[in-house]
């Protein structure tokens, strides 16, 4: 028991089953505290199911998760205060700007108008966003959009990020960019759970699982990965994982 | 509520930085009652007309002044010969011509009956019907003046059009458009806003936050509410110092009335956001579902009492017809609640049950 105090994601036997369909077939893993989780899965794998499970806007129909401490289920109060969320579309207001969007999703999270100030003006100095503080969200490129919703993600200082799909359509430039503020945040402790398309990023996390037909078929780091399937990347350890499975 | 309040904050930047549901908000509401109050109107006024008067005696000049005299009417000017009519009518200007046969007074003493001819241009209907009504009135009105001994048999019909004696069309218009505008500002403005946050994603960042989802919804409602009111304050303001439309019941029972149907109409916007994930839907399923129901079936330009058997069943599920009712009897008949109680509570059960409905719509979204 001395390891769980570390463990701040603990999903076990987490089930998702639709109407005709098992989406996510009884999973079970861990996050370890402030890591870089891939979360990794094919189109329909069942992954944006399972994360939608944790952060509690799906019902899971069995099995248990644990986040930060708390139980979806039973606690999802709790969690919600202790979890950011970055979707896939960088959610925030286009014909809000910078500064409104700011201070909106700092506000739903209950932070004083203090906190607000002092945190935008640190986000601004750390993004080098300097005078676009009163620009429209809508007008900015999409890179920048990106960085200011991981940014607006942590505002509230969450224990776990969850970043579903973060650099889908982003040049890769930009990607690398944007991965070089997830060190950033994982070095101040923050645990990331991350999911991606793009094999090279899952390269860049601890730890890597993998995620095929609602069941988790391999989990590791990506070094191990690699030796375990005895190949030079994890673009190929995914596609073995897929052709076996056929 | 502090929260709440930074959400209904955000509300209003969306809405004031958004041209298009600016003027659907304060543009429409103007437009439609300056538009239905003086240029939809089933009354005529200073009509263009022609005069063939073969007789050219006192009697015929007399019923002439009094036509001149009338603000329905405008003599254009007098013709000599029937064949001059058609032309007339050709020409566009002139809708009817008033004919007085020869000896038109020498009949009317001897004869006790002369004729006069009203000839109207009957491609608008309506505007026919209503000039032959209208000369028919001013001649029968020249004859009762006349006529100082009053038969002594025959039945002698006197109507009394109560609650709107001039006939006044703005008196229906003014409830319709309310209804109409706080539909759609209450309802298709709520859905479209709601979806408008599925689609950008950003329903699903408000659900992960603190935030419940009754207060999503109801921070998303409660912008909408407050320009209701200010619409429906408008509107009937515009009623009543532009067009005279009298408020003779007690504006508290009023306002009260019209909150209770923005908040029937908010909640069937969120039970329509409810079943839609785009904005195109929720606007589509508004405007089919909604707004052609309530100009069509709610008896705001077509009466209820005249359309099929079916229709008229149909009409009690739309909102907008019971609302129409209360309105025109708090304003024209100045009821009290007692004589309304039915129609209130039909819109409180509707909105419960819309409610209801979301409540169960969102529930199986979510699992």
């Amino acid at each position: 028991m001395e390891n769980a105090q570390e463990k701040i994601i603990i999903v076990e036997n987490l089930t998702k089953q639709f109407d005709h369909f098992t989406a996510v077939k009884g999973i079970s893993f861990h996050v370890n505290k402030g890591e870089i989780f891939g979360f990794l899965g094919a189109n329909g794998a069942g992954k944006t199911t399972a994360m939608k499970m944790l952060i509690g806007i799906s019902n899971s129909t069995g099995g248990t998760a644990n986040v930060a401490g708390f139980d979806v289920h039973t606690q999802s109060e709790e969690v919600k205060q202790n979890i950011g969320y970055m979707s896939q579309k960088f959610s925030m207001y286009d014909d809000l700007t910078v500064q409104e969007n700011i201070t909106f999703f700092g506000g739903i999270y209950g932070l004083s108008r203090k906190q607000i100030k002092t945190k935008t003006e640190e986000l601004i100095a750390e993004l080098q966003l300097g005078n676009i503080a009163k620009t429209k969200v809508g007008d900015l490129p999409l890179g920048w959009k990106q960085k200011l919703a991981f940014s607006v993600a942590l505002l509230h200082e969450p224990k776990i990020v969850f970043l579903d799909e973060p650099t889908g359509g982003v040049d890769p430039i930009t990607r690398r960019q944007f991965w070089e503020l997830i060190y950033a945040e994982a070095h101040k402790g923050t645990t990331i759970f991350v999911t991606t398309h793009y094999m090279d990023e899952a390269e860049y996390c601890n730890r890597v699982s993998i995620m095929v037909d609602g069941v988790i078929e391999a989990l590791d780091t990506p070094k191990k990965l690699k030796e375990q399937f005895q190949v030079n990347s994890m673009n190929e350890v995914f596609l073995k994982l897929a052709r076996n499975i056929e | 509520m502090k929260r709440f309040i930074g959400f209904i904050k955000k509300e209003f930047y969306h809405i004031f930085r958004d041209k298009r549901s600016l003027f659907i908000l304060f543009g429409m509401p103007v437009a439609q009652i300056l538009l239905f109050g003086f240029a939809i109107t089933n009354e005529i006024n200073n009509v263009d007309i022609a005069v063939l008067d073969y007789a050219r005696d006192t009697e015929s000049q007399k019923i002439i002044q009094k036509i001149k005299a009338s603000p329905y009417f405008h003599v254009e000017n007098e013709i000599f010969n029937e064949k001059a009519i058609e032309n007339e009518f050709k020409k566009g200007k002139v809708k009817a011509v008033v004919l007085f046969e020869k000896d038109f007074a020498k009949k009317l003493q001897t004869e006790k009956k002369a004729t006069v001819q009203v000839i109207t241009d009957a491609t608008e209907p309506n505007v026919a019907n209503t000039i032959a009504n209208y000369t028919q009135s001013i001649i029968q009105n020249y004859q009762n003046q006349k006529n100082t001994t009053p038969k002594s048999n025959g039945v002698v019909i006197q109507s009394r059009m109560l609650y709107n004696p001039e006939l006044k069309s703005v008196f229906n218009f003014v409830p319709g458009v309310m209804t109409v505008i706080l539909m759609l500002v209450s309802a298709m403005m709520t859905s479209i806003s709601i979806t408008r946050e599925k689609e950008l994603g950003t329903m699903e960042i408000l659900l992960v936050s603190p935030l419940k989802p009754f207060q999503v919804i109801l921070g998303k409602v409660f912008p909408y509410i407050f320009l209701s009111v200010i619409n429906a304050i408008v509107i009937v303001a515009m009623g009543y110092f532009i067009f005279g439309m009298p408020i003779n019941g007690s504006i508290v029972l009023l306002a009260f009335e019209s909150i209770l149907f923005i908040i029937t109409a908010l909640s069937l916007g969120i039970l329509i956001s409810t079943i839609s994930n785009t904005q195109q839907t929720a606007m589509m399923i508004s405007l089919m579902g909604l707004m052609l129901p309530v100009i069509i079936l709610s008896g705001f330009i077509f009466p209820i009492a005249s359309m099929p058997l079916p229709m008229q069943v149909i009409s009690n599920i739309i909102p907008a017809k019971w609302f129409i009712i209360i309105v025109k009897s708090i304003m024209l008949k100045g009821v009290g609640l007692e004589y309304i109680l039915k129609e209130t509570l039909i819109l409180v059960g509707m909105t419960l049950l819309f409610i209801g409905l979301s409540i169960k719509n969102y529930k199986i979204r979510l699992e």
